[in-house]
């Protein structure tokens, strides 16, 4: 019997009362059909259970836990500076949040002043993440909609980025550049032009995304006016970043409380209006070629030289005394924020990591599966940009 | 920031403040006033934004110390309400009315510190550990390390050091440990 799916509900089971729905898998109206954690269509090691009638999904449950390795906990056992090969390893895509915002809460409880250059240099280090982190977050929606190549480009330009990393500090994936105190070393002679060369090259692949992605018929098909994220919804569900910005909410920290130097660099907050699947991802595209700016603008700006290190305690016997502080700032997904307790002993109480997807992945995409299609779960759970290790520190 | 607790102590038990920076704050409420005043925070003072609610084990004073952080954006403040429980039988007040996304918040606590929050919705759900029946993870007298040893084998021929010690020799092998300082 044909019947039509958006007008015609009488096939699916009617809520009760109060609006929910009881599901009860015996009547086999309902199947349950888990997306991950092995699966194309999902961010990193995570996996959300769904309920579906026909191919409508009617609930869904993140599942988290893949990945777990108590870092929390083990940051407990360690003293101040052992912290740090821990701290970027919460998140892989961009791991210089982690480790801005731990050596800021040390610094801001043990009373360290940072030099200006050591400022310069880790906000660029921050933009430079942010520019992969985006670079990731491109291949990774284009690839849940099928547009493999895409993510080809966005891993081959992200490369070249991760070769200047590697120039700057040593390591490509986990830094451990941005140390409490300041930062590990000066710029390398020739650091910018090199730089400005990648900026050329990922511009140009840019246009060419522009053209395959944004101008593409099925794109904008699969993405407009789907996964739309209600205004009102931003507050109780805490959502910060390029998610809220998409829907005409401007929050975004590097303004709104800003740090480092980024009252000293001019730039606009990007916003959008529909709130829905291609509004955020144009919200980044755009925050891309603004990364790539500010990136040029750090360069141009920052002093060309001076001390990159405040003289710290001697790491091995550093002893903070009795306190609280908490440190944030605007990442690529939101607000990230490290909440850090010491108790004048040499080891810290507590470190608690507020990463943006442990809203964003969590009640806000609970919310908003029931009702979608299943071929759009797999958009809608990227559209987030969530990152999993963020939840389960 | 002086002027909002000013404020909230006239109608709140408020302790002495602790003012970090000037858009951070921390002060310690009384539990049973914990609601009505995230509730003010959230509607008259425009504190809308749960940053986060978090636990610290207070483990030598019997407490745990659970932090609710909100925020206002368009002031630029931030606020830290800091309420002491007894780590025994440690229950909580559920918020996820206020703020659903504190439903996530209070089943990672449950799990991982063990602090109840009744009404809480899947509170008891298994969130990050699987089948996991010792003592909740994340207290202080949980020793991670003794339960590595007696859980995993050891692998043959693997030699660790304490990295605190092992740092010490690196870097004074002439001296004894006390003469380093």
């Amino acid at each position: 019997m044909m019947f039509n799916l958006k007008t015609d509900r009488s096939q699916y089971p009617q809520p009760g009362p109060d609006g929910k729905l009881e599901i009860d898998l015996e009547t086999g109206k309902y199947l349950k059909l888990w997306q991950g954690p092995n699966h194309p269509g999902i961010t990193g090691n995570m996996s959300v259970e769904l309920t579906v009638c026909g191919d409508e999904v009617v609930a869904g449950k993140t599942h988290v836990g893949y990945l777990h390795r108590g870092f929390e906990k083990l940051m407990e056992r360690r003293s101040f500076i052992q912290v740090f090969p821990i701290v970027c390893r919460v998140c892989v895509p961009e791991p210089d949040f982690n480790e801005y915002c731990y050596a800021a809460a040390v610094e801001e409880l043990a009373g360290i002043k940072v030099p200006e250059l050591a400022n310069w240099m880790r906000t660029l280090i921050l933009e430079m993440g942010r520019f992969n982190s985006y670079m990731m977050f491109l291949g990774g929606i284009s690839g849940a909609l099928g547009l493999g190549v895409v993510g080809q480009w966005m891993t081959y330009v992200r490369d070249l980025m991760l070769d200047r990393f590697e120039e700057l500090t040593g390591a490509r994936i986990y830094h451990m550049f941005i140390l409490p105190g300041g930062v590990r070393g000066h710029l390398p002679d020739g650091f910018a032009g090199r730089m400005e060369e990648v900026l050329r090259t990922a511009e140009k692949y840019l246009a060419d995304v522009e053209k395959v992605m944004f101008r593409n018929a099925v794109y904008k098909r699969r993405t407009k006016g789907i996964g739309v994220i209600d205004p009102k919804l931003f507050e109780p569900y805490g959502v910060t970043g390029p998610n809220a910005r998409a829907g005409g909410v401007a929050k975004d920290l590097r303004k709104d409380a800003p740090y480092l130097v980024y009252n000293e660099l001019d730039f606009e907050v990007q916003t959008g209006k529909d709130s829905d699947i291609h509004t955020r991802v144009d919200v980044r595209y755009r925050d891309i070629h603004q990364s790539i700016a500010l990136i040029r603008q750090i360069l141009q700006k920052m002093p060309k030289d001076g001390p990159v290190m405040a003289k710290i305690p001697n790491v091995l016997h550093w002893q903070i005394p009795r306190g609280e502080t908490y440190i944030k700032g605007e990442s690529s997904r939101g607000e990230y924020g490290y909440y850090l307790v010491t108790d004048g002993s040499g080891y810290p109480r507590r470190i608690n990591v507020r990463g943006p997807s442990y809203t964003h992945a969590m009640a806000l995409l609970e919310h908003l599966i029931p009702g979608t299609n299943i071929s759009d779960v797999a958009q809608l759970m990227v559209s987030l940009h969530t990152y999993p290790p963020e939840i389960e520190r | 920031m002086k002027d909002l607790i000013a404020k909230l102590k006239k109608h709140y038990k408020l302790t002495e403040p602790d003012y970090r920076r000037a858009d951070l704050t921390f002060v310690t409420a009384q539990k049973d006033e914990l609601r009505s005043l995230l509730i003010a925070l959230r509607d008259i003072e425009g504190f809308t934004h749960l940053v986060l609610l978090t636990a610290v084990d207070w483990l030598e004073e019997g407490l745990f110390q659970l932090t609710y952080m909100l925020n206002n954006r368009a002031a630029n403040r931030t606020l830290a309400l800091r309420v002491m429980i007894p780590r025994a039988n440690a229950v909580g007040d559920t918020i996820h009315d206020l703020w659903p996304t504190a439903e996530t918040y209070q089943r990672e606590l449950r799990e991982m510190f063990g602090i109840d929050f009744p009404g809480s919705p899947r509170v008891n759900d298994e969130f990050i550990l699987e089948g996991w029946t010792d003592m909740p993870p994340y207290r202080r007298d949980f020793d991670s390390l003794a339960y590595s040893l007696q859980t995993y084998r050891e692998r043959p021929g693997r030699v660790t050091h304490d990295p605190r010690e092992h740092m010490k020799k690196a870097l004074y092998p002439d001296q004894k440990p006390e003469a380093a300082k």
